[in-house]
């Protein structure tokens, strides 16, 4: 009897230590901890230039950089998202120097470049050869669906002290267990010399297999990573000066409606950047009310002295 | 025998003994993360209060701003200016049930950037604060709500404001872009704005729900009507008799819309707006005193007032007007400035601008389309517009 208690004994001091010991390596918690968004501290972050830093450049200088600042946007569309590919026709893309519409298949309603191509990485490999072969001067590439709406200004702002002769693929950057990719639907920056190293590895079919890996079928947005990333080009995250992400991958409907739960007696300033870019999953309507909220709809003797001038497109509406 | 229980205790001692810590090791994390969690909320109440005291005074059931938001990195003087010159006491129409689902919002987005605020309904908060006009709740009841909200802002407030705005808990008000029309009268004016709607009346009358916004003197004449019993309550559709009442007084009903015919206030969200294709039997169609327009021409780049707007919907609101925009961008639509306003403030990037545009021979290239009423400064002009695509 004795022996069946010492050894119960023993038994319950090594069950605790077991315990103490599997909590204390974190493998195992007693406590549900908040999973909280750790990529944020394993990304590569490229900020926006502070004014200050824009005050110091001189009037030729600014001039240049605005000159080099021209954004060639590759929208994907496909005939199923008819509606979308329209209202991406009548709104944001009209403030891109140049936009491509790249559709998998043609469509009787609007014109676009038929790749004729059903899969995604296929199309996208298709569509940024394209844009590299007819760029002309154009160094900063945005590559997005109709879906989202895009802020080019936000954009060419971001990008503005940035030389395009150097690799940059920014937009929302997630880690998917080692890789740190862009995601599409957030919207992808490439500068000149990245999208250039790209198309060059496009002809690897090791590295960068056209069909992509058949194995294991990874987006189109992580194919592009992949490919990039053997040509030393890194993701990076794009943030105003105050560390604030730009690309976002939902509406903003639903991130004010976070914000008011996060954050209620600071909802607007706690949500979203004054100079965010993007915004996704908007429906048609919302975005023509988007188009309305930054391009018309502003409180009067309010001004910002901005240190670039951008006009309006010519021959359009609503903005 | 013996070694199996033997060997069996230590296992169900063991099982015992992990079972025990792994129970009180949660009770204590999780009674840390309840206090810490309840640290938070106090925090977060805490800092609400330092925050309300920093934004507004509560005197006399209104609040008084101390000043209206600014943002950093803006050039506000214009702003500023008007809010010193345009006062505006902004009253919400609300309710005892609506004040944490609606009237909360309205406090924390745009009523902020009136003068004086006052929440009214029909029982007295001091907390919030809200005044009791003694009356009961309910749409029958929105016309005596109005008649004795407009008299207890006369008797308190008269001195203290030049223009008198009514608004619901669901109307959404850019008061900046208010005072940039009322910049143009004087609150001695007998004058009333919103939108106007035309039947019933021989000048129209303004929509309620779009709010609208009396001058001093018709506040004064609104109030000198219900003593002389020229005016009464006809009925409880408040914009109508409220139009009524306004037309026997000899309060002119005004046009609130911008120099390009635009409408400022609207009975909708953005959205309808712009959007929506209303069937043409629509109420709206026969009511509207000037034409209407769908699409982008519905509503004005210096819009005042949405209605129908939700909770979500202020703060987004609020992110359009206030926060969101374009880098650089020049807006194609330039209001002009009020004309009382025009000498009053030199622009010095005009002057400085010139002398850069004359040393460097850069210029300006194609200035936007419409009603480009001044030239705005371009500190480096940007190559010709963005082509449009395809």
């Amino acid at each position: 009897m004795l022996s069946e208690g010492g050894s119960f004994m023993k038994g319950m001091v090594m069950g605790g230590l077991f315990c103490l010991v599997l909590s204390l390596l974190g493998s195992f918690s007693p406590v549900t901890e908040s999973r909280t968004d750790d990529n944020h501290h394993h990304h590569h972050h490229v900020k926006a230039a502070s004014k200050d830093e824009l005050q110091q450049l001189s009037d030729s200088r600014l001039q240049e950089l605005n000159n080099q600042l021209q954004v060639y946007c590759v929208v994907m569309v496909q005939p199923k998202s008819l509606v979308y590919w329209a209202t991406a026709l009548d709104t944001w893309t009209k403030h891109c120097d140049k936009a491509e519409f790249y559709t998998s298949e043609a469509s009787k309603a609007l014109e676009a470049i038929d790749l004729n191509e059903k899969d995604d990485w296929a199309r996208l490999r298709k569509a940024l050869k394209h844009a590299y072969e007819n760029a002309g001067d154009i160094r900063w590439f945005f590559v997005a669906q109709p879906n989202t709406f895009a802020i080019i200004e936000n954009l060419k702002y971001l990008v503005l002290t940035k030389d395009p002769e150097q690799p940059f693929y920014l937009g929302k950057s997630v880690k998917s267990g080692e890789l740190e990719y862009v995601e599409l639907n957030s919207g992808i920056v490439l500068s000149y010399e990245a999208l250039k190293r790209l198309v060059n590895v496009f002809q690897d079919e090791d590295k960068c297999p056209e069909r992509g890996r058949q194995l294991w079928k990874l987006s189109d947005d992580k194919q592009l990573a992949v490919c990039l990333k053997f040509t030393g080009v890194f993701a990076e995250n794009g943030e105003d000066v105050h560390g604030k992400g730009l690309f976002n991958s939902k509406t903003v409907d639903s991130l004010i409606s976070e914000s008011m739960k996060q954050n209620p007696s600071n909802v607007v300033e706690g949500c979203c950047s004054d100079l965010a870019v993007t915004f996704s999953g908007l429906s048609a309507n919302q975005m023509q009310v988007m188009m309305f909220g930054v391009y018309r709809l502003r409180p009067y003797g309010h001004d910002f002295h901005d240190l670039l001038t951008f006009f309006p497109p010519k021959g359009s509406d609503n903005d | 025998m013996k070694a199996l229980g033997s060997s069996f205790s230590f296992y169900a001692g063991f099982v015992v003994g992990t079972f025990t810590l792994y129970v009180f090791l949660r009770q204590v994390w999780f009674e840390r993360s309840e206090q810490a969690e309840g640290y938070v909320k106090l925090g977060v109440q805490q800092q609400q209060l330092d925050e309300d005291q920093g934004i507004w005074k509560k005197e006399r059931s209104a609040l008084f701003n101390l000043d209206h938001p600014h943002h950093t990195g803006e050039d506000s003087r214009m702003a500023d200016e008007l809010y010193n010159k345009v006062r505006i006491l902004c009253w919400v129409m609300t309710g005892p049930t609506n004040l944490e689902t609606k009237a909360r919002h309205v406090k924390y987005t745009w009523s902020r950037h009136c003068n004086i605020v006052v929440f009214m309904s029909s029982v007295d908060d001091p907390d919030f604060p809200t005044v009791g006009l003694g009356t009961k709740e309910g749409r029958d009841q929105l016309y005596w709500k109005t008649i004795r909200a407009f008299h207890y802002a006369y008797e308190h407030y008269a001195n203290e404001a030049d223009w008198f705005l009514k608004a619901d808990d669901d109307t959404y008000v850019i008061v900046d872009n208010l005072r940039w029309i009322l910049a143009n009268h004087t609150p001695d004016e007998p004058i009333y704005f919103g939108r106007r709607f035309k039947p019933y009346t021989k000048q129209g009358y303004m929509s309620g729900g779009a709010g609208y916004v009396l001058s001093r003197e018709a506040l004064r004449r609104f109030v000198e009507g219900f003593k002389n019993k020229v005016c009464t309550h006809t009925s409880s559709v408040e914009d109508l008799a409220m139009g009524q009442c306004m037309e026997k007084v000899g309060v002119l009903a005004g046009d609130s819309r911008d120099t390009a015919q635009r409408e400022t206030f609207h009975p909708f969200v953005p959205e309808q707006h712009l959007t929506a294709k209303f069937p043409k039997s629509f109420w709206y169609w026969s009511y509207c005193y000037y034409p209407i327009s769908e699409g982008p021409n519905c509503c004005s780049d210096v819009s005042v007032s949405f209605h129908y707007v939700d909770a979500t919907g202020m703060y987004l609101l609020e992110y359009y007007a206030y926060h969101l925009r374009a880098f650089g961008y020049r807006y194609r639509y330039q209001p002009p400035t009020p004309k009382a306003y025009r000498a009053e403030l030199p622009n010095p990037w005009d002057s400085a601008e010139r002398l850069k545009e004359r040393a460097s021979g850069v210029k300006e290239s194609g200035a936007g389309d419409d009603s480009a009423q001044e030239a705005g400064p371009a500190p480096v002009a940007a190559k010709d517009p963005a082509e449009a695509p395809v």
